[in-house]
């Protein structure tokens, strides 16, 4: 009540020089009928105009009812004239529910709820005149809207357009904003209106306060402040701009740079989950399989039928067949957490779809690495097309779940929940192996044969047993991986497709064999592709000067996304020449390794 | 059939088959066609297999005969198409759909003039001479730096591959100003004669079937020559060959680039035959159906890649309308069966039948089977 009273204490004047006595209890419902009343639009404007800057709900709702001609004034039998709202469906006789616009209460007679016929009341006029004002109004209500956050948009809004005309909404509505973002918003807003100021004091005072701010999107208004400026020889002023706009730049590279860094990570992270098993089956078991990005798909896959199996069923055909399975039909915090269930689903689909490729093909090739490259790769495409005729040749949607979906904002730097997911699950997926590897009997006997399979068969290890379920542990964390990466990009067919280059890439310049290496050369190249899609624009147009292709170089360097990639790849050939066996040399006294 | 281990009596019979083989398609396909007994899209076809076929050799020089396995053929294949594509591109003048001098997506990326790296494309010797140059160049200099730090084995494949996949998303983009993922399509004239003209495509059918015919000659007389017998030997043992004292760097740089200069040849025929030539053909995958062929043709032969490449294509004209949805299943599995129970092939089928024979008929000596496949790589133990 103290923030209306301030409100309307400011008001006031504003409102008493205007002639129309508006009763300091009026409450925005009777200010509109009492304007819907008043018999000329002057009148009507001025009353609609003192609701500037009140938060309430029924403004909306009924300036939109007044546009579309559903007020009326009903001549009550007693002579009195009250302003009415018509709403709900007509019945036979035409006639409509009719809400006191004053209360918003039912209108009623001696006999109950009265219904009216539209045709036999006075529809209440709008001007142009009058919609203007009703949408300057509106405009303004955000400002005082209950949620915060709506709060900031209205004011953001209405500061980036530096209209000088709200400037007293705002600043009326400086000393009541309680929210600490929002108050530093509306300070941001007011200092850019002032910038339109013609005082000198008034314009260099809001220049220090933008630069205490340093906000982001006050660079163009600064940038236009410090041109006109110069342009005027206002000296005083131009330099004030000009600090204002270093401490701009300086707050946009600081983001620029822990956003790109966090990007880095965060994109190394999920090179990382893709790469991991293969890390196992190339990197331990020497076996190129080329399906490594269908054994992703495979998981993401998973993860959609868990989801339908927790929604409302799926439908699979395949071969003619069709395969119902009915779903559990569960809603709000049960479905979202579909997707734990879906973790060790596609982890243990993906596992067994390994096992059974170990088993039927990988196994007669393990002394042939050429020629399993070449059967996994005919096995890759028979999964694809399987994945075709199951789920169609488009994307799938995997929705995500409420808690990977939104992001946090700090300090101008966008944290997607997701992507902090990934880098936290990269790292627990990653301690999980090393506990697997180097503190289960599984991990040692894995090493063992890994190391050398001859030995360990001699030394009673069932290597062949060992094969398949390393194979099958492999092929499962390219399951998880996909479980994970349905809730960044696409789930389509030929989602593995997507992954498998860098998979190997990352293998190789991690040196084969080398888990670390696999870690390490993840985050380096996840860090520098990003580095390059920032700061490749920025660079690029100073390129010009090559001779020959300089032209060619700034065109190119438009498309920072994929220049980048092809600039990684290439590194990674160059890289190659330093250190051919990777970062980290499995040592090893045969000629042949 | 092997060409390093074959007999006299083998080697004999093989160019008996290849002379008359070259008489069917160089002379008579051609003839039947003038006489309108097989149709125009026929000879296209067989055209577009023979294209392919080259490509195929390309790979099997590699693979077959050095233990290379290039995942990037295609890319080599698809530049050199794209060498050409700019000539005839250049060739439209006028007739494209907006009248204007310069290619249609030039106009449409809202280009007034001709950018000057298109410029000498007008002049066919210079885009034949391109055919050459910047596929042989790129393969040179990436094979420089590969065999310099002595990446081999399935290290090579993956580079390849990743070599082809960079430069397939570089050309899928509209501003390298190679026509985007549209490429290069609506060709109309050749050397001053239409594309739509019988005769034009007889023509280009005649010189890709003569092409190969010269492929195949040149590699059978290389692998006779000293150096292929240390190609050979290096696909068997690469450190024996070193420790003996040869440089297998520039061994396996030389063939890198003569197979990538086959490949460019049989994209440049490509092109025009098939009438479209866009970054899709230098997918990934591409190569690795080229691989698919040569594997099924069987490897370290000549005739195999050839007969593999066109009998999977002529059933991948087929299934693809009879089963579309089945075709990867099937291409796919395909690859699995041949690779587990045929390594040799289509072309070790007869030799297998006869050892099978001489089996059942309880002949004292059978020969082992492995005389008639091409040797296991020694390098691929792992």
């Amino acid at each position: 009540m103290n923030f209306l009273a301030r409100l309307i204490r400011w008001l006031l004047p504003l409102l008493l020089a205007a002639g129309t006595a508006a009763r300091a209890a009026d409450t925005p419902r009777e200010v509109i009928a009492r304007a819907a009343l008043a018999e000329d639009s002057a009148t009507q404007r001025q009353l609609i105009g003192s609701l500037m800057g009140r938060g309430d709900d029924a403004i909306a709702p009924l300036f939109e009812a007044w546009r579309t001609d559903q007020l009326f004034i009903y001549a009550a039998p007693d002579g009195t004239k009250v302003p009415v709202q018509l709403t709900g469906p007509k019945d036979e006789a035409g006639t409509q529910a009719a809400l006191r616009i004053d209360t918003g209460a039912a209108l009623t007679g001696p006999s109950g709820p009265l219904r009216l016929n539209a045709a036999d009341l006075t529809a209440v006029e709008h001007t142009a005149a009058l919609r203007r004002a009703m949408k300057a109004v509106l405009d303004l209500a955000d400002l005082a809207a209950p949620d915060p956050a709506k709060r900031v948009l209205a004011i953001q809004t209405i500061g980036l357009t530096q209209d000088v005309e709200k400037l007293p909404a705002l600043q009326a509505r400086t000393p009541l904003e309680t929210d600490a973002r929002a108050k530093a918003v509306l300070r941001e807003a007011v200092a850019l209106i002032q910038l339109k100021d013609e005082k000198n004091e008034t314009r260099i005072a809001a220049l220090t306060a933008l630069k205490e701010l340093h906000s982001l999107s006050t660079s163009d208004a600064i940038k236009r402040t410090l041109k006109e400026a110069e342009e005027a020889r206002n000296l005083p002023v131009a330099a004030a701009a000009r600090e204002a706009l270093r401490a701009v730049e300086n707050h946009r590279s600081f983001v620029d740079f822990f956003g790109t860094l966090f990007r880095g990570i965060s994109l190394g992270s999920i090179l990382l989950v893709a790469a991991l098993g293969l890390a196992i089956t190339f990197g331990l078991m020497r076996v190129i399989n080329m399906a490594h990005g269908e054994m992703i798909a495979v998981g993401a896959y998973t993860t959609y039928l868990v989801q339908n199996i927790f929604g409302t069923g799926i439908t699979i055909p395949f071969f003619g067949f069709s395969l119902g399975i009915p779903g559990l039909n569960f809603s709000g915090g049960v479905y979202q957490s579909y997707f734990l269930a879906a973790l060790p689903c596609s982890f243990i689909a993906a596992a067994l779809v390994g096992i059974g490729l170990e088993r039927s093909v990988i196994r007669f090739l393990y002394r042939r690495p050429l020629e399993s490259l070449l059967a996994t790769w005919g096995v890759s495409l028979v999964l694809q097309q399987c994945f075709r005729l199951m789920f169609g040749a488009n994307n799938v949607q995997v929705s995500s779940p409420v808690y990977l979906s939104g992001n946090w904002t700090v300090n101008d730097i966008i944290f997607g929940w997701n992507r902090v997911f990934v880098v936290g699950f990269a790292i627990l997926i990653v301690f999980g192996m090393w506990l697997v590897l180097t503190k289960t009997s599984l991990g040692l006997l894995i090493r063992a044969s890994m190391q050398n399979r001859t030995m360990a068969s001699c030394m009673g290890v069932r290597t062949e047993r060992v094969n398949m379920l390393t194979f099958g542990l492999g092929s499962g964390l390219a399951g998880l991986a996909g479980a994970f990466l349905s809730q960044i990009g696409n789930v389509g067919p030929s989602l593995g497709q997507g992954y498998i280059i860098d998979s190997f890439m990352v293998v190789v310049v991690g040196g084969v064999g080398s888990i670390g290496g696999t870690i390490l050369s993840a985050f380096g190249i996840g860090g520098i592709d990003q580095v390059l899609q920032q700061y490749l624009p920025v660079i690029a147009p100073g390129l010009g000067w090559v001779p020959g292709i300089g032209g060619f170089l700034q065109n190119l360097a438009q498309d920072a996304a994929v220049f980048g990639k092809i600039l990684v790849l290439a590194g990674i050939i160059l890289f190659l020449q330093w250190r051919p066996a990777g970062l980290f040399v499995t040592r090893s006294r045969s000629l042949e390794d | 059939m092997s060409s390093s281990g074959s007999s006299p009596a083998v080697r004999r019979l093989e160019l008996i088959v290849v002379a008359v083989v070259a008489v069917l398609l160089i002379v008579v396909l051609p003839l039947l066609n003038a006489q309108g007994l097989i149709s125009n899209f026929t000879l296209s076809l067989w055209g577009k297999y023979l294209c392919y076929a080259l490509l195929a050799i390309s790979v099997d020089l590699l693979w077959g005969y050095t233990g290379l396995l290039s995942l990037g053929q295609a890319l080599f294949f698809t530049l050199g198409g794209y060498m050409h594509g700019m000539y005839l591109m250049r060739m439209i003048g006028e007739l494209g759909q907006y009248k204007k001098p310069i290619p249609d997506f030039l106009v449409f990326l809202g280009w007034e003039r001709l950018p000057a790296f298109w410029e000498p494309f007008s002049s066919f010797p210079f885009a034949l001479a391109m055919v050459f140059l910047v596929p042989g160049l790129l393969a040179y200099v990436f094979g420089f730096l590969a065999f310099r730090s002595r990446i081999k084995g399935v290290y090579f494949s993956i580079l390849t591959q990743a070599l082809t996949y960079a430069a397939s998303i570089m050309f899928f983009r509209n501003n390298l100003l190679l026509g985007g993922n549209n490429g290069f399509t609506d060709f109309k004239f050749i050397l001053g004669h239409s594309l739509a003209d019988p005769a034009t495509s007889r023509a280009l059918y005649i010189a890709s079937a003569v092409t190969l015919l010269l492929a195949y000659l040149f590699c059978r007389w290389l692998s006779r020559t000293k150096f292929g017998l240390v190609q050979q030997a290096i696909r068997d043992g690469e450190n024996r060959v070193l420790f003996s004292g040869y440089a297998t760097m520039h061994f396996k740089l030389f063939i890198f680039v003569v197979a990538a200069l086959i490949a460019a040849v049989g994209g440049a025929l490509y092109t025009p035959q098939v009438g479209i030539i866009n970054p899709g053909e230098m997918q990934a995958d591409k190569s690795l159906e080229a691989v698919v062929w040569v594997a099924v043709g069987g490897r370290g032969t000549l005739l195999g890649p050839i007969l593999g490449a066109i009998s999977i294509n002529a059933l991948k004209s087929w299934a693809t309308r009879a089963y579309p949805d089945l075709w990867l299943i099937i291409l796919g599995g395909l690859f699995i069966l041949v690779v587990l129970f045929l390594p040799g092939g289509l072309v070790s089928i007869p030799a297998r039948l006869k050892a099978l024979w001489k089996k059942l008929r309880r002949e004292p000596e059978p020969p082992p089977a492995s005389s008639t496949q091409p040797a296991q790589p020694v390098s691929a133990k792992s």
